[in-house]
């Protein structure tokens, strides 16, 4: 549209004296160069990104091959490192709080979008955005100093002694009660990433058509009913792409993590045994590595190995979103 | 739903079933509407829960000294004057050079780069970078600036920040010139006007108020933000604004004496977590009012 709009005013002006013309045309130029430099500039910036990764990391990928992937080893010492451990305590705790997550995000979104009364649903989405602006740090000293406890105290232990003892499950739920861990870490995840899911749930909820949901109800629905069979299969994929989103966020959230996980370089069957992730051990061992050492290189691997797991959800997420806007 | 449409045209005799359906339907619509009311309120929850406790603990440590005297060894009595100066320099900084080319990227995504490949592929980039763990951001520039010029520095620190309000101003950028009718393009280009005049004198007028709501918003974002200035700017403990230097911020002070054994460190860490916590609120709600006012 624009650009037929420019280019049958340009011709006529070349023809004219260039007195008004070329002050524009050289402005054009220039601001149009600066565009388009802005947007390769974005380009470097991710291109870069991936490439000074995949440097740092080379020396790392070098000495120990593909199995640094999965090789559990982490040691500073003999300097033999694996990153298998924390890949394990990145995907589990993402996942983890990927299932915690979606129910209650979607249980806003539905609030939000059916239940709530007009006057309310402003004040509580600009509550539950505001619970994304809490910077990842609060989320950390809030777990280490009031959910930890009441997980070790009250929580874990009544966990431990019921579901516990189950043949099976019961693994995933045995050891001691300290609080920081695995499961902490996830229900920390959940609670940061919840409003990214329900603000994408709850604005694509927002855009099925009005007529649809009206003559569901015109049938007889239930408001539920609407929710199940209109609503949901009208946008099903972007809710995908919402979760996608969330869990994106979810693999490489540092700070929170880093307080609650108990940060130990093992894989334990319990969930409430600690572990750590890749974003936890890169903040924490950072500091003790000398520049140039072996260790540092096995840290940026490990960010490289972050990388491409987010970029892939992203990409994922993005893709789906997008067919939403395009329908 | 079929169970739906058989109500009404079921048989007389089949009174008593519909009635038991009718009444299935409606509890499993009504356990589903308090399950979604109690969900609500359990975000809810959360959030008063960490306000709260930020209060609580927050305001027990607030006194004079924590804006008026740098960081100490424990047991002498600190403040945090250094880490606020030094992260209000480098968030400035960050935000002077970012929004810019933040808007630039944004205007060449809605005015010149629609549907082409080019201009698909920065936006792909650009909302990956949005969502992009942070901590990679610090690790890219640890390599490109920390790494060879031999040392952190405030400056790497900005640049880190920097990187992560690119993508934030880019998205609302993009989002408010789109919602310009192309019918006003149309009027100032018809009035003979170049095209970088209808951008910068009608677009961004327009869609001004949009794009400070996107400024404010990526300032709250990257004013708490703390893993990508570990391995930047690093943090001190004594006073500095010399951006050469390893230069200590609000973030990675309270991660750091929130870790610490010692509790009039532990209570700083508090009094500075609120002191952040308040002030991205604070410019998330402005944001939003500003947004709210124009509409």
């Amino acid at each position: 549209m624009q650009q037929a709009a420019t280019l049958p005013l340009g011709a006529p002006m070349d023809a004219k004296p260039h007195r008004t013309a070329s002050p524009g045309r050289f402005g054009d130029t220039v601001f149009s160069a600066a565009c388009h430099a802005a947007g390769g500039f974005v380009l470097l910036l991710l291109g870069g990104i991936i490439v000074e990764l995949f440097i740092g990391g080379l020396p790392a990928f070098r000495a120990f091959g593909l199995p640094f992937i999965w090789s559990t080893e982490w040691d500073p010492v003999t300097e033999v490192f694996g990153a298998g451990v924390s890949i394990y305590g990145t995907i589990v705790t993402a996942v983890l709080a990927i299932l915690l997550a979606v129910p209650v995000a979607f249980g806003v979104a539905f609030y939000l979008t059916e239940l709530s009364p007009p006057w309310l649903r402003r004040p509580v989405g600009t509550a539950v955005e505001l619970l994304a602006a809490v910077p990842s740090i609060i989320y950390g000293m809030w777990g280490f100093f009031l959910i930890a406890p009441i997980m070790g105290q009250y929580v874990q232990p009544a966990v431990i002694d019921t579901i516990g003892e189950l043949p099976l499950i019961g693994e995933l739920f045995q050891g001691p009660p300290f609080g920081t861990g695995i499961f902490t870490a996830a229900l920390i995840l959940a609670i940061m990433i919840l409003p990214f899911i329900a603000a994408t749930m709850r604005d694509v909820f927002e855009q099925v058509p009005p007529v649809f949901k009206e003559s569901a109800y015109g049938l007889g629905c239930t408001t539920w009913e609407v929710m199940r069979g209109v609503v949901l299969p009208y946008t099903r994929i972007s809710v995908v792409g919402g979760i996608m989103l969330g869990l994106g966020r979810a693999l490489g959230e540092t700070m929170a993590v880093t307080f609650v996980i108990g940060n130990a370089n093992r894989i334990s069957t319990s969930l409430f045994g600690p572990g750590n992730t890749i974003a936890s051990v890169v903040a924490l061992e950072f500091g003790e590595s000398e520049m140039g050492s072996l260790k540092l290189s096995a840290l940026l691997a490990l960010g490289f190995i972050l990388f491409v797991l987010s970029f892939i959800v992203l990409a994922a997420s993005r893709f789906l979103l997008r067919s939403r806007l395009k329908a | 739903m079929s169970a739906t449409t058989m109500q009404p045209l079921g048989p007389v005799k089949d009174q008593a079933v519909a009635a038991a359906l009718g009444r299935r339907r409606k509890a499993t619509d009504r356990l589903v509407r308090l399950l979604s009311f109690a969900a609500t309120g359990i975000g809810l929850i959360f959030l008063a829960s960490i306000l709260v406790t930020l209060f609580f603990k927050g305001f027990g440590a607030m006194n004079p000294s924590v804006f008026t005297e740098v960081t100490k060894p424990p047991g002498s009595e600190g403040g945090l004057l250094n880490a606020i100066v030094g992260s209000l320099i480098q968030v400035a900084l960050a935000t002077a050079i970012g929004t810019p080319i933040g808007m630039l990227v944004g205007t060449f995504l809605a005015e010149y780069a629609k549907g082409s490949s080019f201009g698909n592929v920065v936006r792909f980039v650009s909302d990956i970078l949005l969502s992009a763990p942070s901590i990679l951001i610090g690790l890219f520039v640890y390599q490109l600036l920390v790494l060879p010029f031999g040392g952190f520095s405030g400056w790497a620190g900005v640049a880190a920040l920097t990187i992560i309000i690119i993508p934030i101003v880019v998205r609302t950028t993009e989002d408010m010139l789109t919602l310009i009718p192309n019918t006003l393009r149309e009027a100032v280009i018809g009035l003979g006007s170049p095209k970088w005049k209808m951008i910068v004198t009608i677009c961004w007028r327009s869609a001004i108020s949009g794009i400070i709501t996107g400024i404010l918003l990526g300032i709250a974002r990257i004013a708490g933000e703390t893993a990508p200035l570990l391995f930047t700017s690093l943090g001190n403990n004594a006073w500095t604004t010399d951006l050469t230097g390893p230069m200590p911020s609000l973030p990675i002070t309270i991660y750091s004496y929130a870790g610490s054994p010692f509790q009039d460190w532990i209570e700083l860490a508090w009094a500075g977590a609120l002191l952040i916590t308040l002030a991205v609120l604070l410019l998330n709600i402005l944001a939003r009012s500003v947004l709210g006012r124009s509409k």
